[in-house]
């Protein structure tokens, strides 16, 4: 996410050997910053590993469970990328949606009232977006995970049997869609209305409907954007705990049937809960299920980068 | 080939909010000849230009008063749709504007795929050729057609700009500045496609460069403003030859020597 620091600093580097004492300061603080991140960054992947060694290295009869780091890790990264999966599948194409509304769609004292609530949402803790999903959203999705068993059953997403307290993967994926819709909105709705005029103009003296002109024009200028606010949101949603932790019946089941009561855990909600209780090579276990979503979070960003980078390149 | 068409434009006022910024606009465009716009900075050519297609109403707050006559048919009329009559009056921005996401063929083919039209890729192809051979740049381009268009020079994108208005074969091709941001060598190169172009289409543009309104065109209009925050208003307008030797008005006689203010 640091990546454009660097790029912005080497395209002001002066050619001659000669530089402004403001200059010399100020690409000096820039590096400075750019370093550190780095550096925390590695600190931080560096205190990972050292602390998960003990349990990378143990035999897999010492690892809490007894069959190996592993078969203790894999649930969990399942149930985090899964939940996630739900919530960036809903959250994406209703922010891209309320984007462009904002942006090309609403009346304007419209439009600036919605940014601000929108911007106002995405400070919202995420516990307050938790205890709307127990309190509210998981009851009243009871009778829906009942009639998903009933009628579309066949789909494995949707087997059943329905938990009878709504505390499903499906409506922590609901949450948590819901908890990252404002920030993913937030980007892109931002990027969406610095479209250049004369690429809106330009597609719609051609006779380009509006729809047409989003197609040809903002969609292309906020890709990245959507990307970037996509990869934000998902880093939240990988990383929620306390939503998570208070919503989802845990099973520890390794399914991908998303409205019964058996569900995996999430590695950062399984770490709350078991981490104050936990000494020893457990202790080591619960950092190396961390490590691990440090990993699943660089994986999917440097992935989605790699997109954006190949679109890019695409046309050169 | 596309058919040229005259517009007729009568008692034209245009606002932006409150401010009147061009009053009581009268003049036929007249089919397959170059109709030149010259006057100081903001009298309002652009917005008399950009009044011709609808783009005026973009803004925020802009009005329109009067009627523009496209071949029988006012633009203006309530149940016209402005996306019909941008598909048959092109525009030309003073900046050129490829789309950067986009090949050089993708640019001129943009509009040949607007209003879910479905064409075949040979018949495309065509099309894309003929435009850009249209606009002088098919030599210059036809080895990478699927190079971005951002890629190319500020008079090679103005050209393919051209040639992006020119596939969708309007009825009139509305020019606002088109040279400001090149050289002299692919201004001349553009003057020289003006010219070709009239052959197919009624052609307006706008300039600031004498030299050019009296190279390129066949009838000129002069804008002119009283003075600043009055509306600017068509002083003249006649056959170019005339315009710069000897004009009804002193106004423009004043503006085409040089001894404006
Ligand atoms: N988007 C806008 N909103 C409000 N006023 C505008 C807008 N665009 C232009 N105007 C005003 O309308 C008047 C005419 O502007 P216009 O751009 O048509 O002038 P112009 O003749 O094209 O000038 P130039 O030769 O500098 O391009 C000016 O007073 C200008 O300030
Ligand atoms: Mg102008």
């Amino acid at each position: 996410m640091a990546s454009s620091s660097s790029d912005a600093a080497g395209a002001g580097r002066p050619g001659g050997s000669f530089r402004r004492p403001g200059d010399r300061v100020f690409s000096g603080l820039a590096t400075g910053a750019g370093v550190t991140i780095l550096a925390l960054l590695a600190g931080v992947a560096i205190f990972l590993m050292i602390e998960a060694w003990p349990a990378i290295t143990a035999p897999a009869e010492d690892i809490p469970g007894g069959e190996g780091l592993w078969h203790l890790i894999a649930p969990l990264a399942f149930g985090t990328v899964l939940g996630s999966l739900i919530a960036i599948l809903l959250a994406v194409p209703m922010a891209i949606g309320v984007s462009l509304y904002i942006t090309h769609f609403a009346p304007r004292r419209l439009s600036q009232t919605l940014g601000y609530i929108i911007d106002l949402l995405a400070a919202v803790p995420s516990i307050v977006y938790g205890l709307w999903g127990i309190a509210v959203l998981g009851p009243a999705a009871v009778g829906m995970h009942r009639w998903l068993a009933g009628n579309l059953g066949f789909i494995p997403f949707f087997e059943g049997p329905a938990s009878a307290t709504g505390r499903t993967m499906l409506v922590v994926g609901v949450v948590l869609g819901v908890m990252i819709l404002p920030i993913i909105t937030a980007v892109t709705r931002e990027v969406f209305s610095q479209t250049p005029r004369a690429q809106i103009e330009a597609a719609l003296a051609l006779g380009a409907t509006r729809w047409e002109m989003i197609r040809m024009t903002v969609l292309p200028f906020g890709k990245s954007a959507v990307i970037g606010g996509s990869m934000l949101g998902l880093g939240r949603a990988l990383g929620e705990t306390m939503a998570v932790t208070i919503i989802l019946s845990v099973s520890g089941a390794v399914t991908l049937n998303l409205i019964s009561s058996g569900n995996p855990s999430t590695i950062a909600a399984n770490i709350a809960l078991n981490f104050p209780e936990s000494s020893g090579l457990a202790v080591n276990a619960l950092i190396a299920s961390g490590l691990a979503l440090f990993a699943i979070t660089l994986v999917v960003n440097m992935a989605a980068r790699a997109v954006i980078y190949r679109s890019e390149q695409a046309l050169r | 080939m596309s058919s040229a068409k005259s517009v007729e434009v009568s008692d034209l006022d245009l606002y932006y909010g409150s401010f009147h910024a061009v009053q009581n606009v009268n003049m036929t465009i007249q089919p397959n000849k170059v109709t030149a716009l010259i006057g100081s900075s903001g009298c309002g050519k652009s917005t008399f230009l950009r009044s011709l297609n609808r783009m005026h109403e973009l803004v925020h707050g802009a009005r329109v008063e009067g009627s523009v006559i496209l071949e029988g048919q006012d633009i203006y009329a309530p149940d016209v749709d402005p996306v019909a009559v941008r598909s048959q009056v092109g525009m030309v921005f003073q900046q050129p504007n490829p789309f950067p996401t986009m090949s050089i063929y993708e640019n001129v083919a943009a509009g040949l795929r607007l209003n879910s039209r479905r064409m075949k890729k040979p018949a495309m192809d065509e099309i894309v050729e003929r435009s850009l051979r249209g606009a002088n740049l098919w030599e210059e381009v036809k080895n990478r057609l699927e190079r971005a268009g951002s890629g190319l020079s500020g008079g090679q994108q103005q050209r393919l700009c051209i040639a992006r208005a020119i596939a969708v074969e309007p009825e009139v091709l509305l020019m606002d500045e088109p040279c400001s941001a090149l050289d002299p060598v692919a201004t001349l190169a553009i003057e020289e496609l003006i010219r070709e172009l009239k052959v197919n289409y009624t052609i307006v543009i706008v300039t600031h460069n004498m030299q050019q309104a009296s190279r390129a065109s066949d009838i000129t209009g002069f804008f002119n403003l009283e003075e600043s925050g009055k509306p600017g208003r068509l002083v003249e307008i006649d056959e170019t030859e005339t315009i710069f030797s000897n004009p009804a008005n002193k106004a423009t006689e004043d503006y085409v020597t040089g001894r404006f203010g």
